[in-house]
């Protein structure tokens, strides 16, 4: 059964959200969503590349309070 | 009261220390007693790994005794916990004996598992582990020219050490006379050349000055040994005349068959350093999910913490500190000189130009890491 998986990256320099989506990515299962909580302005922009390049699938990204939520389901 | 420490490495043995001394006198009147059991009556200082792989550390450099390091109060053995029964407060050793406890920390560490990428424990050298770093040396010793590959598996240990190992290698080809018939290409894992991004300003220049190759936005996916090439989850390959990985690591896996966290990583409050649902089980150093880096230092500030919390409950019945996120890291820039970052939850690093007095600091650290275990510095 895919599950939905928060990944808290808030106010972290190092190893970083994107990073930290890459780890918890290849501890899930094809098809589970992870939802990214990230305070790095640059994630709007890394992620999806990241995302995009690798070939799994960006379902949202929008900021809110402050705060990137970017949901991406593994597809591989 | 008993304190039981799981973990002999960098935090669980400076909580230990640490809380020897500011609970003596409970000690002495046995209101409390601490207990420490590791899997090991050796402790390694690890970031002296590096060091290994160019020949200028030995392996017995790296070790003390276990038992040495410890305030002579702390009841200390040699047998690794198997299982953890949380809801009873006990956790029983592979020798089979439980241990009770009324507050528990568990500092066990993370391990390498580079056999997670299929030919990368047989096509790469490493230098994070006393045998791997040895080889490494010997290969590194006997390479004549050629291109050597650098890649970096997620999540690892020191997230620095991938962007040491490029400058330790230039300075180690170039004493040699032969940094023009080596070409190094490194590759990482996100969409720059190092995860802090104060550090990805700082390096790119350096790197582009000493002639390094790379390429971003690199997930090693598997090493094809026959042929040299390493490929990338993103669809790319390089070839290679040797590959050095910094291996993909994962939480012990006592951890893990105790379902205590996913990948062997326990979830762990960010502050106060309990685990998610347990007031008296502390969690520190890389055993945490939190997102902060991977190094001794990180557990050396958040054994600082633990210890003056669990101290100040006992003595007070309140915790007194929250974990900040601080960390501090060296930075060897080559063979003579260093620099360092240091940042928490809220302050980026901010890096200074590397100098030699950093480089002459950092080597004596490595001789003073022993009395900052002992909880001393």
């Amino acid at each position: 059964m895919s599950e939905l998986k928060t990944i808290d990256a808030r106010n972290t320099f190092c190893p970083g959200p994107l990073m930290e989506l890459i780890t918890y990515m290849k501890q899930a299962n094809v098809g589970d969503t992870l939802e990214l909580l990230s305070t790095d302005e640059g994630s709007a922009g890394d992620v999806p590349d990241w995302v995009n390049k690798v070939g799994h699938d960006l379902i949202s990204s929008e900021k809110i309070d402050g705060v990137w939520h970017v949901k991406v389901r593994k597809a591989k | 009261m008993r304190i039981l420490i799981v973990g002999g490495g960098t935090g669980g043995t400076i909580v230990a220390n640490n809380l020897a001394r500011r609970l003596a006198g409970e000690i002495r009147s046995r209101k409390v007693r601490i207990t420490m059991l590791s899997a090991s009556d050796q402790h390694m200082y690890q970031p002296g790994l590096l060091y290994v792989a160019f020949g200028q550390m030995m392996p017995d450099e790296l070790y003390r005794k276990q038992k040495s390091l410890l305030e002579a109060c702390i009841d200390f053995h040699v047998d690794p916990v198997d299982e953890f029964h949380l809801d009873q407060q006990t956790v029983k050793t592979i020798s089979g004996k439980s241990y009770g406890y009324d507050v528990l920390v568990i500092a066990t560490g993370s391990r390498i598992v580079p056999k997670e990428i299929p030919g990368l424990a047989e096509g790469a050298e490493t230098f994070y582990s006393e045998a791997g770093a040895v080889k490494m040396f010997k290969a590194l010793r006997g390479f004549e020219g050629g291109k050597i590959a650098i890649v970096v598996g997620v999540p690892h240990k020191c997230p620095i050490a991938p962007v040491e190992l490029v400058f330790s290698l230039h300075d180690y080809f170039k004493s040699r006379g032969i940094r023009d018939k080596v070409q190094i290409k490194y590759h990482y894992p996100i969409g720059r050349i190092h995860t802090i991004e104060n550090v990805a300003k700082w390096a790119k220049p350096a790197f582009d000055n000493m002639g390094i190759e790379y390429e971003t936005l690199f997930n090693v996916k598997e090493v094809d040994v026959k042929n040299s090439v390493v490929m990338s989850e993103e669809g790319t390959e390089a070839a290679y005349d040797m590959l050095i990985a910094i291996p993909p690591h994962r939480g012990m896996e006592t951890i893990e068959k105790n379902s205590l966290g996913q990948g062997g990583w326990i979830p762990t409050n960010r502050y106060q350093l309990t685990m998610d649902g347990y007031d008296d089980v502390y969690v520190l150093g890389d055993t945490t999910n939190l997102p902060v880096s991977k190094t001794g230092s990180a557990a050396h500030f958040q054994a600082e913490v633990v210890s003056e919390n669990i101290a100040s409950k006992i003595k007070i019945g309140a915790p007194v500190r929250e974990y900040d996120g601080k960390v501090y890291c060296f930075i060897e820039t080559g063979h003579d000189s260093a620099t360092y970052a240091m940042f928490d939850y809220v302050n980026p690093p901010d890096l200074k130009e590397p100098n030699k007095p950093m480089h002459w600091f950092k080597t004596s650290y490595n001789k003073m890491y022993w009395a900052s275990v002992r909880g001393l510095l």
